[in-house]
């Protein structure tokens, strides 16, 4: 029933079988091509884990033992946003399930496709106070596209099915079905070859061509056009189109945090990230522009800055997949509802050949003044967080089994990732956008390495994030000395949060200094080799040395301090009202290569 | 300005508390919710009345709509409507006043629906002003104990049946036929 699949043939009916409830989840998830799920056992949900030998015996599916639920969820995300299929964590009830709500909650900020599956006291049980019992359901549901509780073992093969196509059909996003220990227990019938009817579900609205027209018309009227792009091109591999399109008519491209790499960031027409920490060109043509063509984005406050002074000069195209999301921050002058895999395409042909070199020679002006401080292609005489950056970037771009993934934690070294790494593909950066959750990169880097065995995968974090979810360095080990590499980028301070102390609390910097212990020796305890770098002429070797090391490796970068992430645009404030960073910029050739998807 | 939305939803345990959990998260300010049975069964009618201004009804129409379980949701605001509410007034009576009461509950046509020596019930069913007007009136002799309903409402005039989106089982129960459980296995639920 997938739309981007095609409508798969009609099933043959199915014999039912009887089974329990327990085989009955893996069952489904075998019918929906999963491998892996990331979980923990407890009381609650035993009876699928001992369902669930068999699978693994098999070599059907695959369980990750975490360490702390969250990094369950985190793990299913990293896959999920690696792969664009569904991932699928697991958790007894509990406390087992409200441990996963931080990695849902991140999941389905940033509409990444997640199945929960968590275990729940006896049916006779609920709402007595039963040990370990919490309203899962009721906990789960702001932080959910959808979720079920399961009291009938017959009804739980169509609420699985149901799960899966929730989470990925329209915009993805998480759904969490938690199921009572008896269900589990119980026999039932199990089929599936339901057709899903969901009236109430409307994941691909249809397209009013009409308003692609409309888009069209203004966009060939334009005279200073930009666009906007967010996450939603990836979700709809919409990359190669995205970029004829600005290409054909010459429209420069701004994106988001999750929409880093829509088009190659070395492509002339790329402006990189816009935002709070986007460059001073990127948001001064957003502010500058005559139409905004925002396409899969959903106008952030941390893109927008204040919302009644942002792109005032521009009239507003919305593109976008979620109707709820047009009109929620910006209303637009032309909304585009629908899928981009449908609505690009048709505005592809509607599109004239355009030139606009008055505005990209203005755009290369702004960009000449304020662009970065390409400080990382000169010598450095201390280590400073974005010439690690840079030189992760040199180390790793050409790596062999395909474009590197880099997964951040939140913080300033997520921002100098964005700005000094050249992401020059769909979906090289997996980061925590919309909830900003420390302690994502190591569980989401070991999901995503999972997925992509053979790709070069990096987790980059900082201290303070780190020192979250540091845990699953045993899931590494567990996990057959799985390849992930991680890069602590270390100053000592949860350096995102003295930033603003510095900046707006006159630098009183409260529960900001953090103690670590040495990553070295922890990575030894934990039988991953590790090197610390304290010097900018050891970064180099140092990341060599981490990637031809078979296996993982973890890199403890002891940088400057106090250095902060410019250009800085001051919660509250216009985009263009910004703290400039100083110095003068280095560009980058165009390597001409095309996005993956 | 005062906005009256109508939402059909699957008739599921926990359902309501999605949709008050959705207003109560995305902040949205809720003057009135009733909900009941509809013509289909196991699916409820909802009849909300928000308080707020075009944009932000739109957004709670399309986060109603993003409710896996709400099936349709309708803004009637701009439609001629019936709407009525109910309430049921314990005032408080003695000899002197008894007559007096049930008089304006006539002219109001209103029913007394109980009647103790120092007390009456008295129901009214009838727009939102009507009751409000009642009650008014009552209160000057004591109001004792009151509850009441916000509006249900419907919109006047022809029904669009075309605007619903039917499902096989809908369609079953339409026709007359029983929509058991095994039906919705068949079928894929509701």
């Amino acid at each position: 029933m997938s739309k981007r699949n095609g409508k798969a043939a009609k099933a043959a009916p199915e014999i039912p079988v009887q089974m329990k409830g327990a085989q009955m989840i893996w069952e489904a998830m075998v019918r929906e091509g999963v491998r892996v799920v990331y979980g923990h056992p407890g009381g609650a949900i035993l009876p699928a884990y001992d369902a669930l030998s068999p699978y693994e015996a098999e070599g059907k599916l695959h369980h990750v033992l975490v360490r702390h639920e969250q990094c369950a969820a985190h793990m299913a995300d990293g896959w999920a946003r690696a792969t664009g299929e569904v991932g699928v964590c697991i958790a007894t009830s509990g406390p087992g399930a409200t441990n996963l709500v931080t990695g849902l909650a991140t999941a389905q900020m940033d509409s990444v496709p997640v199945v929960a599956i968590t275990g729940q006291v006896p049916t006779k049980l609920l709402g007595t106070d039963a040990f370990q019992e919490s309203d899962v359901v009721g906990v789960s549901a702001p932080v959910c596209k959808h979720n079920y509780l399961v009291t009938d073992v017959n009804e739980l093969p169509l609420i699985l099915k149901e799960a899966f196509y929730i989470a990925r059909e329209g915009r993805p996003g998480v759904v969490l079905v938690d199921i009572c220990k008896d269900v589990q227990n119980a026999e039932g019938t199990f089929r599936y070859d339901f057709e899903i009817e969901l009236p109430g579900f409307e994941p691909w609205p249809n397209v009013d061509l009409e308003c692609v027209r409309k888009a069209a018309a203004l966009i060939n009227q334009a005279e200073r056009p930009l666009v906007l792009s967010g996450h939603g091109v990836q979700l709809a591999r919409m990359g190669h189109e995205l970029l004829a399109l600005v290409e054909k008519a010459e429209i420069p491209v701004v994106t988001t945090l999750l929409g880093t790499g829509n088009i190659p960031e070395s492509h002339p027409l790329s402006l990189g990230m816009g935002g709070m920490h986007g460059e001073a060109y990127a948001n001064q043509a957003v502010q500058s522009c005559d139409v905004l063509i925002a396409v899969g984005m959903r106008f952030d406050d941390r893109i927008t800055g204040r919302l009644d002074k942002f792109a005032k000069q521009a009239k507003v195209i919305h593109f976008e997949l979620d109707r709820a999301e047009v009109g929620k921050n910006i209303v637009p002058d032309v909304p585009v509802i629908g899928d981009l895999a449908e609505t690009l395409p048709a505005l592809l042909p509607l599109i004239e050949e355009r030139r606009h070199q008055p505005w990209l020679q203005q755009l290369k002006e702004w960009k000449g003044e304020t662009a970065q401080s390409d400080i990382l292609n000169y010598e450095v005489d201390e280590l400073i967080p974005p010439y690690v950056i840079r030189q992760l970037w040199f180390a790793t771009h050409n790596a062999p089994g395909g474009p590197p993934i880099i997964v951040t934690d939140v913080g300033q070294h997520q921002m100098w990732e964005c700005q000094y790494f050249t992401h020059d593909h769909v979906g090289q950066l997996l980061t925590s956008g919309g909830l900003g959750t420390m302690g994502f990169a190591l569980p989401a880097a070991i999901g995503a390495q999972m997925a992509y065995p053979e790709r070069l995968v990096w987790a980059v974090a900082g201290d303070g994030g780190f020192q979250m979810t540091l845990q699953e360095l045993a899931v590494i080990k567990q996990e057959h000395n799985l390849p992930v590499k991680v890069a602590i980028i270390n100053n000592g301070f949860l350096g995102m949060v003295r930033q603003w102390q510095q900046f707006f609390y006159d630098k009183r910097y409260t529960g900001t200094p953090v103690w670590s212990p040495d990553f070295v020796q922890l990575a030894a305890a934990y039988q991953i080799p590790a090197l610390a770098v304290t010097r900018p002429d050891e970064v180099g070797p140092a990341l060599e040395k981490a990637i031809a090391t078979p296996g993982p490796f973890l890199i403890d970068f002891r940088v400057k301090e106090e250095v902060n992430v410019y250009p800085m645009v001051a919660p509250g404030a216009a985009v263009d009202q910004l703290i400039r960073r100083p110095k003068p910029a280095v560009m980058q050739e165009y390597s001409g290569v095309q996005p993956s998807w | 300005m005062k906005y009256t939305l109508i939402a059909w939803m699957r008739d599921k345990p926990g359902v309501l508390s999605r949709v008050a959990g959705m207003m109560r998260r995305r902040n949205f300010n809720i003057d009135s919710l009733q909900v009941g049975h509809s013509e289909a069964p196991g699916i409820s009618r909802m009849t909300f009345v928000v308080d707020g201004n075009d944009r932000m009804v739109d957004q709670v129409i399309q986060q109603l709509r993003k409710l896996v379980d709400v099936t349709q949701v309708e803004n009637i605001s701009e439609q001629p409507i019936v709407a009525r509410e109910m309430a049921m007034v314990r005032v408080a009576t003695n000899a002197d006043t008894r007559a007096e009461i049930v008089q304006i509950v006539n002219i109001y046509r209103g029913e007394i629906v109980d009647v103790a020596l120092d007390s009456m019930i008295v129901q009214i069913v009838g727009s939102e002003d009507r009751v409000a007007s009642l009650v008014d009136l009552l209160d000057n002799f004591g109001i004792l104990e009151m509850v009441r309903t916000g509006p249900v409402a419907m919109a006047r005039g022809r029904l669009e049946r075309s605007r619903r989106r039917g499902t096989a089982v809908w369609r079953a129960q339409a026709d007359g036929r029983d929509a058991v459980s095994t039906e919705r296995f068949k079928t894929g639920g509701v």
